[in-house]
């Protein structure tokens, strides 16, 4: 990108915004600075509360009441934004300036059909007529690249695939041909195989146009696959900014270099994998069909799973990986009988327990712990991390005295203070908590772990620690675990044998170097050729 | 695993200082519309409590000398061994030569009771049905297709029957009352319910093995009762209205007996000459309602964000 000469689309200087008294620190965002150039995607990573969002915010005059810039300006092609009225504001937006949202349902207004919602900015915005704006629509709409323009016009945003909604918001705010797009993780709702599509198409429109695009992502893999240069922030300070290659394979700050150190590897990790174990958990033919019972109409059937057969030993970690709706939630949900399947067996050692009544079940219960994806609804708020890790254990009987001398090992296992044992879950961050879910599902004692998405929810450093943490636990306790993830790079990190479902079946199977080295299913390949900066080897810094 | 002992037994980063989580009660009592209509309140429970010793006489004593007199008249009346006195009616007298001062203060008592016997009753039974049938799905159908029949009976029809039934009287018209309001109540701790037990600490409850009856008791009732604080408030300002209007059409409270309703019920015909008589029960009335309705407002913004009208 040679356009260095041209003048900055968005020229940020020294902007500091103040946090509201009696947060964690006092500024959001601190003295940063920075440029978006014509035709540049110029990407903003930091892990949450980093305050990139709030710089977006910030530009686009959207910033919420309780926040003040205190000091720096925005140029926007020369305009300085934090002095401009409210009406200027109004008028930039859109025109010279608009903004893509992390969640495109709740973006767009669902009572409103997607055609009328641009055509809405283009009634606001120009004096078009109305056959003017229609076509104009319709060719945005082509643009980026939605199916039958005509039908998606008339269509409201439920009838659109998660895809195809964020599709439409970047339509919408590409209508008009603004100077700077600023993209507020817009591909992070999406499935991966989705994300790859979206990527690829804000790329080609931005080169298409020369728009200057601010993204915000917290993902590495997103970053390597479309920035031209990189903007890395911590509690609202800019650690380090350069070209993408430069911050990704030479950067300067420890800080930078932990957190992309931190990126797991997508290439499968050498485990050494002996399957002698003893059979910890078996499924054969698994299956769970929801169906909606509906009075007046026909009932509705869903199969979350079909034919779903896994075996797990001691010691060893099965991975099931896919895309949201692929089942394998439900797989883990009714292993632990959370639900009750529909069809088929699971045989936890040799009890089968598919079909176990609930009183039956309850001894049970201990063999297998499940460790949830958000930290934040994990735990009852209302009881403290004491309490809440010696429940399981009193409810088998065992003494408090004794229950909690436990939980206080159990918290050194899981590296905190055993101090802590009677704070409350607030107190925590959600690494932290993450550990507690973990200690709390080690006091039962349990043959199976299973960690649903148990790391998705936490920033790439603390997931880090998780991971490692969790692979630890595995191998001293030599517990069996199921791993279920979307997140292709940590399946390759922490799995032995990978399973991928798709639609509610297993469709590829096999250990992990295997399935990742040569996968031979269609979905499994593309699946595998979505992951963003699958190319890039995170962590080799150059010397 | 250096990334691991760099936070090992890392207790700095826990927050530390307070242990216990910020008593939302404490943030309640802070919200002025909650200190505004708690000291109404507080205003009338004192009334109501202590309304002999505010220069009141016996409410229901009839005067045939003492008829209809407007707020402020001079009435001269017989005591107990023959003497006579004289003292001011504040609020004049009805059309019996009753003290309306008097009935005003000793009212509140029937009014203020009827509230509270109405909000802790309908919302303790409405807690349990509505636990039971929020968390047990095969009672949930049967139990609100009852419910929906019982909110189906409108409150002051009931009453009309119950009181043909039994006799006219306090624990008549709370019952009326009550019997309506229980499914709304229900409802409400039902919702509740149904979303708390999918959280996942709910499910993570269930993986170590909680008895049903602890799940219920430990990590999904807490979560309904701010929210039934707030409808309970609701619920006492809606009683105190519908006993009123009961009493009013004479099939609440006896007559004799002085409520809000009963006054106001005696003053209708004379109306256009003494209105006195509906004026200050009246006021008294409206009061008390806005003051709970109030505080319940304030209630709801305090501890249940979630419905807060503020965005």
């Amino acid at each position: 990108m040679s356009t260095e000469t041209k003048r900055p689309v968005l020229e940020v200087r020294n902007l500091s915004v103040a946090l509201p008294k009696g947060g964690d620190r006092v500024h959001a965002v601190e003295k940063v600075s920075f440029t978006v150039n014509p035709g540049e995607i110029v990407c903003l990573v930091g892990e949450s509360g980093s305050g990139k969002s709030v710089i977006a915010f910030t530009v686009m005059g959207l910033l919420a009441k309780a926040l003040k810039p205190t000091s720096g300006e925005i140029l926007l092609e020369g305009e300085n934004i934090l002095a401009a009225s409210e009406d200027r504001l109004r008028e930039l937006r859109c025109t010279r300036m608009s903004m893509i949202f992390q969640e495109p349902m709740t973006a767009l207004n669902p009572v409103m059909t997607c055609g009328d919602q641009i055509d809405e900015v283009l009634s606001t915005h120009t004096q078009l007529d109305a056959a003017a704006r229609r076509a104009k629509i319709l060719a945005i709409l082509a643009r980026v690249k939605l199916p039958e323009p005509e039908r998606i016009y008339a269509s409201f945003p439920h009838q659109l695939s998660g895809g195809q909604r964020q599709r439409i918001m970047i339509a919408m705010a590409l209508v008009l041909d603004p100077v700077l797009l600023i993209a507020d993780e817009p591909t992070t709702a999406l499935d991966v195989t989705t994300q790859a599509e979206i990527l690829k198409l804000v790329a080609e429109l931005q080169a298409g146009q020369g728009t200057g695009v601010l993204f915000i992502t917290h993902d590495f893999g997103v970053v390597a696959e479309i920035a031209h240069r990189v903007a890395v922030l911590r509690w609202g300070e800019l650690v380090e900014m350069g070209p993408t290659e430069q911050i990704l394979s030479r950067p300067v700050q420890g800080y930078t270099k932990m957190l992309i150190s931190s990126v797991p590897s997508i290439t499968p990790a050498h485990r050494g994998v002996r399957r002698d174990g003893k059979t910890v958990l078996r499924t054969e033919k698994l299956g769970k069909i929801y169906t909606g019972n509906a009075f007046f109409q026909k009932a509705r059937v869903v199969k979350a799973a079909v034919d779903v057969d896994l075996d797990i030993r001691r010691g060893e970690t099965l991975g099931i990986v896919g895309e949201s709706g692929s089942g394998k939630s439900t797989v883990a949900r009714c292993i632990a009988r959370l639900i009750d399947p529909s069809e088929g067996k699971i045989y936890l050692g040799d009890t089968e327990i598919a079909t176990m009544s609930a009183r039956k079940l309850r001894p049970h219960r201990r063999r297998v712990q499940i460790v949830f994806q958000d930290p934040y609804r994990s735990m009852n708020p209302r009881i403290t991390v004491g309490d809440f890790i010696i429940e399981g254990p009193m409810n088998f009987g065992i003494g408090r005295e004794e229950a909690m001398a436990r939980a206080r090992k159990l918290m050194e296992t899981v590296r905190l203070d055993p101090n802590a044992l009677d704070r409350y879950p607030h107190q925590f961050s959600g690494g932290q908590r993450q550990r507690i879910c973990i200690a709390r599902a080690l006091a039962m004692e349990p043959e199976l772990l299973i960690a649903d998405e148990a790391v998705s929810a936490l920033d790439v450093s603390v997931q880090k620690q998780v991971l490692e943490l969790l692979d630890e636990i595995r191998v001293r306790l030599n517990l069996a675990v199921l791993f279920i993830t979307h997140d292709l790079r940590v399946a390759a990190q922490i799995c032995d044998y990978v399973a991928v479902m798709s639609k509610g079946r297993v469709v590829e199977y096999g250990s992990a170097e295997q399935v990742f080295g040569s996968p031979k299913d269609d979905y499994t390949k593309a699946l595998f050729a979505a992951a963003p900066g699958r190319h890039w080897e995170f962590g080799k810094f150059a010397a | 695993m250096s990334a691991i002992t760099e936070e090992a037994v890392d207790s700095a980063s826990i927050a530390a200082a307070s242990t216990k989580r910020k008593s939302l009660w404490l943030v309640a009592l802070r919200n002025p519309n909650v200190i505004f209509g708690g000291v109404i309140l507080l205003t009338m429970l004192m009334i109501a409590i202590l309304a002999p010793f505010l220069g009141t006489v016996d409410p229901q004593r009839i005067d045939p000398a003492a008829r209809n007199k407007k707020p402020g008249t001079e009435i001269t009346y017989r005591l107990d061994d023959g003497q006579t006195a004289k003292r001011v009616a504040i609020m004049g007298t009805d059309s019996l030569g009753r003290d309306v001062y008097s009935r005003v203060l000793y009212g509140a008592r029937v009014s203020l009771a009827v509230g509270v016997a109405v909000s802790v009753i309908s919302v303790a039974i409405g807690m349990v049905i509505g636990l039971i049938s929020g968390y047990i799905r095969w009672a949930d159908g049967i139990i609100m297709r009852i419910m929906d029949g019982l909110m189906a009976i409108p409150g002051i029809l009931l009453a009309i029957a119950l009181v043909s039934i039994w006799r006219a009287g306090l624990i008549t018209v709370v019952f009326a009352i009550v019997v309506p309001d229980v499914p709304r109540v229900v409802r409400l701790v039902r919702s509740i319910v149904l979303t708390v037990r999918e959280e996942p600490y709910v499910e993570g409850a269930i993986s170590v093995g909680t008895p049903t009856w602890i799940l219920m008791f430990r990590h999904i009732l807490p979560n309904t009762v701010a929210p039934l604080i707030v409808q309970g408030t609701f619920l006492a300002a809606a009683a105190i209205l519908t006993e009123a209007a009961l009493s009013f059409l004479g099939i609440g409270i006896p007559p004799e007996i002085p409520s809000w309703g009963n006054i106001m019920a005696e003053g209708r015909t004379l109306f256009r000459v003494f209105p006195h008589n509906i004026l200050y029960p009246g006021i008294f009335l409206a009061l008390t309602v806005l003051a709970i309705n109030i505080m319940g407002d304030g209630l709801r913004d305090t501890l249940d964000p979630k419905m807060s009208k503020k965005v």
